[in-house]
């Protein structure tokens, strides 16, 4: 029996439910996890029949934090879920983060070659000429202990989520993110458009809905 | 994208992802406002229907995002046909539950007109019998406002204007939308 205790980095799990070992090619099937965040697996041949381990990171499926840059490239939104995970940068430092990534986002955007424009389904018909699609500039930035990913919607607002690498899903969780900020942001006729966001509602939905997948 | 797909997309947020609120709620709140309004400015209906439009610039500019939220719109239309489809069959659908036809493309494909068959709004409504209502107040006037608030947010500046209702005695009640431009990224000029 192996344990491997809290704080030791040993294993990854993916999401396949397959954990794989840091310093090498081994990897096991997980069996079966408990409420206290231990886990039993199936092991290869050439490991014993059984192994207990303590799931290093408990909180290993964590959303950092949220940003939201209006389309002028002004930070708008910036909220922290998780203690601990991220350090703590000043209120300046996150405004020129938010003005550094849109002003990124923008020349890879145009870094990008413009895909050929598709002819009209029917030629002689009187489809008009398809406009070309456009590039998405910048989605993704990733460092060895966070992920960023950034979701640019089509008026130009960019919602940038902070999470662990291994976070899955994280497109939904933006998606969502989206609908409570097209409804509790948007449809507040009381919030000025492009200007910072102060709603208490939308704070408490976005904080329920976030604590419910770094609960999961 | 086929009109028939955005037919389908429109049915299934309009069952699936929509509150739905009382019609008469909503054709008695907005026969409220036009009233008032035509108080408040003393019946001067070119400006009632400037208001109104102003109204519904500063509700498209906010209804957009909901749009794209809920139809979970990924990329942008491909061409202003298909522009015109989607906000017939999915942003009216889900909003109000009409579909009016898109029709009498001009020949640039620029400008086209939205025909209602049903209007919401519209139901109950007489036009005040003063001689000047029914030449010069657009009583849905705020839906031109709408789509133009709704369509600047992603790129595209448009006009639009009714050019006929039934409320005035008209066989239908017809809208035109027309493509001025796409706002393309403008970059800030140089200083060189």
């Amino acid at each position: 029996m192996k344990v491997a205790s809290k704080g030791h980095s040993l294993f990854r799990i993916d999401n396949t439910r397959r954990v794989w070992f840091s310093n090498s090619q081994d990897k096991i099937d997980i069996l079966e996890t408990n409420s206290k965040a231990e886990t039993r697996f199936m092991v290869s041949p050439s490991w014993p029949d059984t192994l207990n381990l303590t799931l290093v990171s408990p909180d290993s499926r964590t959303v950092f934090s949220l940003i939201i840059i209006n389309k002028a490239g002004g930070l708008i939104y910036n909220k922290t879920f998780h203690e601990g995970g991220l350090n703590k940068i000043s209120t300046n430092d996150y405004l020129v983060l938010a003005g550094t990534f849109h002003g990124v986002h923008a020349i890879t955007a145009r870094l990008n070659p413009v895909k050929p424009v598709a002819p009209p389904p029917t030629p002689g018909t009187n489809e008009p000429p398809n406009r070309p699609e456009p590039s998405s500039g910048l989605e993704v930035l990733e460092t060895e202990n966070f992920r960023m990913q950034c979701f640019n919607t089509l008026t130009g607002t960019k919602f940038l989520l902070f999470t662990e690498t291994t976070q899955t899903n994280v497109d939904v969780t933006i998606k969502r993110i989206y609908d409570l900020y097209a409804d509790y942001v948007m449809k507040n006729p009381f919030y000025s458009l492009e200007m910072p966001i102060r709603c208490d509602i939308f704070d408490r939905k976005l904080l329920s809905y976030i604590r419910e997948i770094n609960n999961r | 994208m086929a009109a028939s797909k955005a037919s389908r997309i429109g049915e299934e947020i309009w069952k699936t992802r929509i509150d739905k609120v009382n019609a008469e709620l909503v054709t008695l709140t907005y026969g409220t406002i036009v009233a008032q309004l035509c108080k408040d400015f003393e019946d001067d209906y070119p400006e009632v229907n400037r208001q109104l439009d102003k109204m519904g610039y500063n509700i498209g500019l906010r209804l957009i995002e909901d749009y794209l939220a809920k139809s979970n719109t990924m990329k942008r239309c491909s061409n202003f046909r298909e522009t015109a489809d989607m906000i017939s069959r999915v942003g009216f659908k889900i909003f109000l539950n009409i579909t009016p036809q898109v029709t009498n493309w001009t020949a640039d494909n620029n400008s086209f007109s939205l025909v209602f068959d049903e209007n919401p709004f519209a139901d109950f409504v007489e036009l005040p019998d003063d001689g000047r209502a029914q030449n010069e107040l657009w009583y849905s006037n705020i839906l031109c406002g709408v789509l133009r608030g709704a369509l600047e947010m992603v790129q595209m500046q448009v006009e639009a204007h009714f050019i006929s209702d039934v409320l005035r005695g008209n066989d239908t009640t017809e809208m035109r939308v027309t493509l001025i431009r796409y706002i393309d990224d403008e970059l800030p000029p140089e200083d060189d």
